[in-house]
C-alpha cells in the first residue's frame, strides 16, 4: 500500500468540479481536507439526508463546517456564487438537485476563478454540466481483508485538462491521509496475482 | 411624586373597567394581588392577598396578570414627561419619581401652583397621585406616602414630627422594633438619645433620619439618556438613482460609525428608511453577522437591499438607524490585522444572510448525548462561536437520515435486504452497539425502545448503519458511512 499522488487530485483550485455516485459525500469530505478548511456546505432545506458531524470527525473538525440551508436551487447557486467569488472559504460544496444549465455552470466557474476558491457540486448521476472542470464518480467498495475500511473506487469521467482514469483509494483515519491501493484481486500475495 | 396604583392605573387607562379590579402576580405558586383599584380596596381587599381569597370576598372582581416590565417602562415614560417641570428627574423605587425642583417653581407660579398643575394633568391621565414637597428627598418621600402637602423651607422638622416612623423609609423589622420601644412618631425619635438607638438598630436608622432632616446629603440621580444611533438626511430635490442613494448612505454611515465608536459599540442590525415624495417609505434592513462599525465595510453590504427599492417619484429623505447594537471594544490595530480572515468570513456570512436569512447560515456545535440525532446542535453561525470537544468513540456515518424500515427478523443483521429499491447482501456486520433512549426526554422516535446499531458492509460496496429494536422487533437503516 504505497502513496501515489492521484493526477487531478487534490482538485484544481479556482475551478468548479463535480462528483456523483453513492460515495460522493466521502469524496467531498476528502477533497475538502486536501484543499483546506473551513468548508461551506450549501444544501436545500427540504433535503432529508443530513450530514452527521460526528461522521466528519475522521476527516476534519466538524466546527470547520459551515452550513447554509436554502429555499431553492436558485438560492443555493446564488449563495455558492457569492462564496466562491469572495474566496474567504477555500472550499464550497453545493448539493445540486436539478441539472445546471450552461449559464449557471459558467457563472459558478467564473466566480471560482475570481475568488480562487474550489467548488464541488454533488450531482445526481447523469446530471453533469458542461462547464465542470472534472467530474468524478465515487462508489464504496467492499474490502474483504480490512475491517472498518473506507475503500472506495474513484473514477474520473470527465477531465478538461488531463486524462481519465480509475483508482481504488482508502482514507486513513489516524494520519488523515489518502492511500491509493491496487485493486483487491491484484494485490501482492493474493491468489491470482500475475507474475 | 408617588403613584400608589401605578400598575392597575396603567391597565385601566387603556380599558376602563367600572368594577373592582386587581392585577395578579404569581409568587411561590400562588396568584397574589399585585395592585388593585380603589373600589377593590373599599371592599376589603389588600395587596399580597391570594386571588382565591379575593374572589371569595368579592365574586365580581376583574383580574388580569401583572406585567412588571411594562410598568417599569411606563414609569420611565412618566419620568420623561416630568421633565417638563424640571430637568432633574430620578426614579424612586418601582412606583415613584423624585424631582429636584429647586429654582424651577417660579416658572409655574410657585410651589402650590406647580403641584396643582401636576395633580390636574395626572388626574386627567387617570393616574392616582400623591405629592410631597420638602427641602430633602427623604422628607418629600415621607410627605408623599404619609400625608400629602408641602413642607415650607426650613420647616422640615416640624412637618415630619407627627408622621409615623415608617415615613423614614425604614424596613419592616426596624419599624416593629421602634414601636415596641414606644417610639411611634418621628418626633419621638428625634428626642431620643442617638447612641443607644445606633447600638440597638444599627447605622441605617440614624442615616435615614439624618437624610430626611437634611443633616446628610442625598443626591438625586437622573436617568441617563440612552445613546441614540439614528441619523437622517433630507434632500432639496428627490433622488432616484442607486448610486445617489448609496452616496447618501455613505454620508450617513460615516457619522453613525463615529458615534458607535465613541460609545464602544458595534451595529448588529441597521435599518435604512427611504421616504419618497409621495409620503410612502421603504425600509432596507441589514443584519450583520458580527458587530461592526467600519463604514467602508458596511456600505457594500447595503448594495443588494438598496437595488431592490422602488424609488417611485423620488426619495427626498433617508434615515439610517442602528436598531441593534452590541458592545465592541476598541482593539489594537495589530490585533485586527492578525484576525483578518474572521472579518472576511463575517462579511461573507452577512452577504449570504441578506439573501437567505442570517439564521440559515449555520454551524454544528457538539452536544452531550449518546443519541446520534442529539449528539450535535445546529446553531446560526452569526450568533455562536465554534466549540471544540467533539468526540466519537466509534466511527459514525457521514450521512444520517430518518430511520427507513427494511425487512428483517431476529437480532442478527439480515443476510439479504432491500433498501431504497436496491438489493444488498451483507458481507460483514460489526456490532452490536446498544444505545438506550434518554428516558428523561420525550422523543417519539425512540418510543420503540433501545436500539442495537450495526455497521453493515455490503457486497455491493455500500456501508450502512442499521439498527435493530429488540423491544419492538424491526430493522431500520439510519445512515451511510463514507
Amino acid at each position: 500500500m504505497s502513496f501515489h499522488p492521484l493526477p487531478s487530485f487534490p482538485l484544481r483550485a479556482g475551478r468548479v468540479h463535480e462528483a456523483c455516485g453513492p460515495a460522493a459525500t466521502g469524496f467531498a469530505a476528502i477533497a475538502a481536507v486536501m484543499t483546506g478548511t473551513p468548508v461551506l456546505w450549501v444544501h436545500e432545506a427540504w433535503q432529508a439526508d443530513n450530514l452527521h458531524p460526528a461522521g466528519f470527525l475522521s476527516f476534519m473538525n466538524p466546527s470547520d463546517l459551515l452550513l447554509t440551508r436554502t429555499g431553492s436551487q436558485t438560492d443555493s447557486l446564488a449563495v455558492a456564487e457569492e462564496a466562491l467569488k469572495d474566496g474567504a472559504l477555500p472550499f464550497v460544496v453545493i448539493e445540486v438537485t436539478r441539472p445546471l444549465n450552461l449559464r449557471e455552470g459558467r457563472r459558478l466557474q467564473l466566480a471560482a476563478q475570481a475568488g480562487g476558491a474550489t467548488g464541488l457540486c454533488l450531482i445526481p448521476e447523469g446530471m453533469g454540466s458542461n462547464a465542470a472542470e472534472t467530474r468524478w464518480h465515487a462508489a464504496p467498495v467492499f474490502d474483504p481483508q480490512d475491517e472498518d475500511s473506507t475503500l472506495m473506487r474513484w473514477e474520473i469521467i470527465k477531465n478538461k485538462a488531463g486524462t481519465l482514469g480509475a483508482w481504488h483509494v482508502r482514507w486513513n483515519r489516524e494520519t488523515r491521509r489518502l492511500h491509493v491501493v491496487s485493486p483487491v484481486g491484484l494485490r501482492p500475495g493474493s491468489a491470482d496475482t500475475p507474475d | 411624586m408617588w403613584f400608589p396604583r401605578l400598575a392597575s392605573d396603567r391597565v385601566l387607562r387603556t380599558r376602563p373597567i367600572e368594577a373592582p379590579f386587581a392585577l395578579t402576580l404569581r409568587q411561590s405558586n400562588t396568584e397574589r394581588i399585585h395592585c388593585l383599584n380603589a373600589r377593590a380596596e373599599a371592599l376589603g381587599l389588600h395587596r399580597a392577598m391570594s386571588l382565591a381569597d379575593a374572589r371569595a370576598f368579592c365574586p365580581d372582581l376583574v383580574s388580569r396578570p401583572a406585567e412588571p416590565g411594562r410598568d417599569a417602562r411606563f414609569l420611565l415614560a412618566l419620568g420623561r414627561w416630568a421633565q417638563r417641570y424640571c430637568p432633574w428627574v430620578g426614579r424612586e423605587g418601582a412606583d415613584g419619581l423624585v424631582l429636584d425642583v429647586t429654582g424651577s417653581t417660579h416658572l409655574w407660579g410657585g410651589e402650590e401652583a406647580m403641584l396643582e398643575d401636576m395633580r390636574a394633568r395626572l388626574a386627567r391621565a387617570g393616574l392616582e397621585l400623591r405629592l410631597g414637597l420638602a427641602d430633602t428627598r427623604g422628607a418629600a418621600w415621607a410627605l408623599a406616602h404619609f400625608g400629602t402637602g408641602i413642607a415650607p423651607v426650613g420647616q422640615t422638622r416640624r412637618a415630619l414630627a407627627p408622621l409615623p416612623v415608617a415615613a423614614l423609609r425604614l424596613d419592616e423589622a426596624i419599624c416593629t422594633g421602634l414601636q415596641r420601644l414606644g417610639l411611634r412618631t418621628v418626633a419621638d425619635l428625634c428626642t431620643t438619645p442617638r447612641a443607644p438607638l445606633a447600638r440597638r438598630f444599627g447605622p441605617a436608622l440614624l442615616a435615614r433620619l439624618d437624610q430626611a432632616l437634611g443633616d446628610v446629603a442625598e443626591a438625586i440621580s437622573p436617568e441617563a439618556d440612552p445613546p441614540h444611533f439614528g441619523l437622517r438626511l433630507t434632500f432639496p430635490d428627490p433622488i432616484g438613482l442607486v448610486s445617489d442613494v448609496m452616496a447618501a448612505t455613505a454620508r450617513l454611515l460615516e457619522p453613525l460609525c463615529a458615534r458607535l465608536k465613541a460609545q464602544g459599540v458595534g451595529a448588529r442590525r441597521l435599518e435604512l428608511t427611504l421616504r419618497r415624495v409621495d409620503q410612502g417609505s421603504q425600509q432596507v434592513e441589514l443584519r450583520l453577522a458580527a458587530a461592526m462599525r467600519d463604514a467602508v465595510r458596511i456600505l457594500p453590504l447595503f448594495e443588494r437591499g438598496v437595488a431592490e427599492v422602488d424609488a417611485g417619484f423620488g426619495i427626498d429623505q433617508i434615515r439610517l438607524e442602528a436598531t441593534l447594537v452590541e458592545p465592541l471594544p476598541v482593539e489594537q490595530i495589530g490585533a485586527i490585522q492578525a484576525r483578518g480572515a474572521p472579518d472576511r468570513l463575517a462579511d461573507l456570512i452577512t452577504r449570504i444572510g441578506t439573501r437567505i436569512g442570517l439564521e440559515n447560515v449555520q454551524r454544528y456545535l457538539p452536544a452531550d448525548s449518546h443519541i446520534p440525532e442529539r449528539s450535535f446542535l445546529i446553531a446560526p453561525a452569526a450568533y455562536s462561536t465554534p466549540e471544540g470537544g467533539w468526540c466519537s468513540p466509534r466511527p459514525r456515518p457521514l450521512r444520517l437520515f430518518p430511520p427507513e424500515a427494511i425487512a428483517g427478523s431476529g437480532p442478527q443483521p439480515p443476510e439479504r435486504f432491500r433498501w431504497r429499491r436496491m438489493s444488498f447482501a451483507t458481507a460483514r456486520a460489526t456490532g452490536p452497539e446498544r444505545i438506550a433512549p434518554e428516558w428523561w426526554l420525550e422523543d417519539d422516535n425512540w418510543r420503540s425502545g433501545m436500539r442495537d446499531y450495526w455497521r453493515v458492509e455490503t457486497r455491493q460496496g455500500r456501508r450502512l448503519w442499521l439498527f435493530y429494536t429488540p423491544q419492538d422487533p424491526g430493522w431500520f437503516v439510519q445512515g451511510e458511512f463514507a
